[in-house]
């Protein structure tokens, strides 16, 4: 891990637009995720925000623009950009274990080596003893803990999350942002995390990128203040409150546009 | 203090008239039908029990429709004589062969129609217009070209399985949840390994729901092209049996053709369930 830390790898958004047919759905978005950092991206519905961490990833081409990396990433990362889907994406007639080794099988490594990173992965996401199990034996909390222990597995520079938390109910969610924070706590690992929840970006982010509406434009970057150990402490809750009633308070009228938009459609 | 539930209780009626207590009325029943498998095979005895008992007591002519201890009897002579075999292993030989060809290239061609657009175009063209033929009416041609031999016949049943393959894998190769192909291409796993470990895994339910409706095609076909021209299979054996109105034959040939047709219905069910444990 101390080796990962001495490499940079920063993720650049370069005027990044997109269109769907004739639908302007970003037009030149541009930020910067530097190493180590995690950037939360929130917006009103159909702003683009899972478009824009497509496009970072290099799911989609842009229509303008590009994503860039600069600089290396660690020397044993298999996948510098690793993305963490909402709906989990696990192949469902593999084992917990088969699906954390599946982004392995076609590396240069060897079945031992293989064998302690999978373990090493289950491990940290508390899934050793569910290492034979089938994704439908799981509940919702941990199937995405299989698709972080995948992720993790390949040891990311930039973990590229979609919501990964939506499709869960509430005390799943609070024990999986545990997870994230301790995850990314040394900043070996940096994250661009997509969500509509602005509680989840206050207290995962170290800057939040607010898009407009459609089509989704930079709005504002917000930097939070405070470290992500300092934001566990209870003095810290009120801050972290006022952050998020300021970004609720950015983005609510286009919110609401954009509800009356999509019911219309 | 009287516990929560007294007063609950004691939240009588205001009204004298509404004194009268029920249970809510359960409306949940029905529409989850199971499968008794012992009710299937009581029916089933139940019903040959009345046939044989027609056919014993008089009731039906056993020229039209023999009991079924006669068609027991005619089944071990035939099984002794051992023509039963001779006719049975032409038909499994073509069966066979003709199931094997249409699904390999079935397999083939569905697969490229569901990977490349170049091949979607061309295919889903070609197979729309070619697949509502009815593939017997290829067979005198086939023996033009092919000539009077096992092939005509062969080729026949491998037409019928093809389409139907080809139909059902390029279906389940679409309906292949994307999100797990771009979960592979986020790892970069290589097109062959996405298509051996994510596509074909994937499609794997709607190819052998193929295979069951294409085991029932070739059997439809080969006693259809065994019924125009051959000798031995148990399409001609029927065939004959009925010319010569030995009707207790030609059922025991049908009740070959249903054994045949149970037969490969369970080995599909073997494969599902081997291979589809994970559903």
């Amino acid at each position: 891990m101390t080796d990962r830390k001495r490499t940079h790898m920063d993720l650049i958004a370069d005027h990044i637009s997109h269109r769907f047919g004739g639908l302007d759905v970003l037009d030149h978005v541009s930020f910067t995720v530097a190493s180590g950092e995690v950037v939360a991206i929130v917006g009103p519905s159909g702003c683009g925000k899972s478009t824009l961490l497509s496009i970072l990833g290099g799911l989609l081409r842009p229509s303008e623009g590009r994503a860039e990396l600069r600089g290396a990433p660690p020397a044993d990362s298999l996948n510098p950009l690793t993305f963490v889907f909402q709906d989990f994406a696990l192949l469902p007639w593999c084992t917990v274990e088969a699906n954390v080794e599946f982004p392995l099988v076609h590396t240069a490594l060897d079945a031992a080596t293989r064998r302690a990173v999978v373990d090493d992965a289950l491990k940290r996401t508390g899934l050793t003893d569910f290492r034979g199990a089938y994704p439908k034996q799981l509940s919702g909390g941990m199937r995405q803990r299989v698709g972080i222990a995948r992720a993790l597995a390949v040891r990311p520079a930039i973990l590229l999350m979609d919501e990964p938390l939506s499709a869960l109910d509430s005390q799943t969610r609070e024990l999986l942002m545990e997870d994230f924070i301790r995850l990314l706590a040394d900043g070996a690992m940096g994250a661009v995390y997509v969500t509509h929840n602005l509680e989840e970006a206050v207290r995962l982010a170290d800057r939040i990128v607010v898009l407009s509406r459609r089509p989704g434009r930079v709005r504002e970057i917000v930097d939070i203040p405070m470290t992500r150990a300092e934001r566990g402490a209870i003095d810290a809750r009120g801050k972290l409150l006022a952050l998020q009633n300021d970004l609720w308070s950015l983005i609510r009228e286009e919110a609401i546009d954009a509800e009356r938009e999509v019911q219309h459609a | 203090m009287p516990s929560a539930r007294c007063s609950m209780l004691e939240r009588a009626p205001q009204d004298d008239r509404v004194t009268e207590v029920r249970p809510v009325a359960f409306r949940g029943a029905g529409f989850v039908p199971k499968a008794g498998r012992a009710s299937g095979w009581t029916a089933l005895a139940l019903v040959i029990a009345l046939w044989q008992l027609a056919g014993s007591a008089g009731w039906v002519n056993p020229l039209f429709l023999p009991a079924p201890s006669a068609i027991a009897v005619a089944l071990y002579k035939l099984a002794m004589s051992g023509a039963l075999w001779q006719h049975v292993s032409a038909s499994v030989v073509r069966i066979g062969s003709g199931w094997l060809l249409g699904t390999v290239a079935g397999v083939i061609i569905g697969f490229a129609i569901g990977l490349s657009t170049l091949a979607r175009g061309v295919g889903i063209t070609f197979i729309s217009a070619l697949f509502p033929i009815p593939k017997i009416a290829l067979l005198p041609l086939l023996i033009l070209w092919l000539g009077i031999g096992e092939e005509p016949k062969i080729a026949t049943i491998a037409l019928g399985v093809f389409f139907s393959t080809a139909i059902s894998v390029y279906s389940g190769v679409d309906a292949v949840p994307r999100n797990l192909i771009r979960m592979a291409q986020s790892f970069n796993v290589p097109f062959h390994a996405i298509v051996t470990r994510v596509i074909w895994p994937g499609a794997l339910p709607s190819i052998l729901a193929g295979f069951r409706i294409t085991a029932s095609v070739a059997l439809l076909l080969v006693v259809s092209a065994e019924m125009i021209g051959a000798q031995f299979g148990i399409g001609a054996f029927v065939l004959q049996a009925g010319n010569l109105m030995q009707t207790d034959q030609l059922l025991a040939g049908v009740v070959i053709l249903s054994l045949f047709g149970l037969a490969v219905g369970k080995a599909i069910n073997v494969l599902e369930t081997r291979l589809l444990h994970w559903r």
